[in-house]
């Protein structure tokens, strides 16, 4: 598995109408720039800037981190139920580079 | 003769020691990025918040008392939000006072979150205060604080 894969944890069914919990998590050092190496020099700094949780298509969560977020960010937050579709996570890094992931999830009536 | 030699190596040893402890404190502050004070947090929340009138209150931080290590601190935030779309939190700011950046970070919420809370991990360079802050969507804003004691700060991270 790639290092990089993105973990999320949450509900695949649900009713519409439930609030429910994601769990994400994504491997990153998070390099404030402050540090130095064995050298002396500095490690150039590369952190997850932006964090971006949409649902088919429609922005519904966001975050935007700076040096006082921890190595592998780790974020919970809620989102309620709008129907069957998918959730799409994104993290920006200050490399320009994405981390994607996507959960789907079901409707189920009760 | 001996008296005179040992009273002598003391006064240079008191000497020494204080001229080795005088550079060693400069040149900490220099190789330590600048840190920021309380004041730097209250004007970067004034500044996050478009100087909105800050009360206290519909905001609670979860925070250890002590955290052994600095580094990752589990941090939950719950505010008092029907998330409604008339009535919800449009953003929560998290600053350290402490921290070489006071901003940690800011997250945007919609009605569509249900729920506006959060549970995520912080660096604290050293023992401080955090404040939260929740912006409403009516420009309100509201503030609490934790106090964190940090054993082992998160050296030239924070």
């Amino acid at each position: 598995m790639n290092p990089l894969t993105p973990r999320i944890k949450m509900p695949s069914q649900a009713s519409v109408g439930d609030v429910i919990e994601i769990k994400t998590k994504v491997r990153h050092p998070m390099e404030t720039g402050w540090r130095k190496d064995g050298n002396g020099n500095a490690v150039p700094r590369n952190r997850i800037n932006w964090f971006v949780c949409s649902f088919e298509g429609n922005e519904v969560f966001s975050a935007s981190f700076h040096s006082g977020i921890s190595a592998d960010p780790y974020l919970v937050f809620h989102n309620r139920v709008a129907g069957a579709g998918t959730y799409t996570f994104e993290w920006h890094a200050d490399d320009n580079s994405v981390l994607v992931a996507s959960v789907p999830i079901e409707i189920i009536n009760t | 003769m001996k008296q005179q030699t040992i009273s002598l190596s003391r006064r240079q040893v008191l000497l020494y020691g204080s001229a080795a402890l005088a550079l060693t404190s400069i040149g900490s502050l220099w190789a330590v990025p600048a840190q920021a004070s309380p004041k730097d947090a209250k004007q970067k929340l004034a500044e996050l918040t478009g100087g909105a009138e800050i009360s206290k209150g519909r905001i609670h931080i979860t925070l250890p008392k002590l955290a052994h290590d600095g580094t990752r601190v589990r941090i939950k935030i719950q505010t008092d939000s029907p998330m409604t779309p008339d009535d919800y939190v449009r953003a929560i700011h998290i600053l350290g006072e402490r921290n070489t950046l006071p901003e940690i970070a800011s997250y945007q919420f919609t009605p569509e979150c249900g729920k506006a809370e959060l549970i995520t991990r912080i660096r604290l360079a050293k023992s401080q205060t955090i404040v939260a802050a929740a912006e409403m969507n009516d420009g309100s804003v509201y503030i609490a604080k934790a106090r964190c004691n940090v054993a082992r700060g998160a050296g030239g991270c924070g």
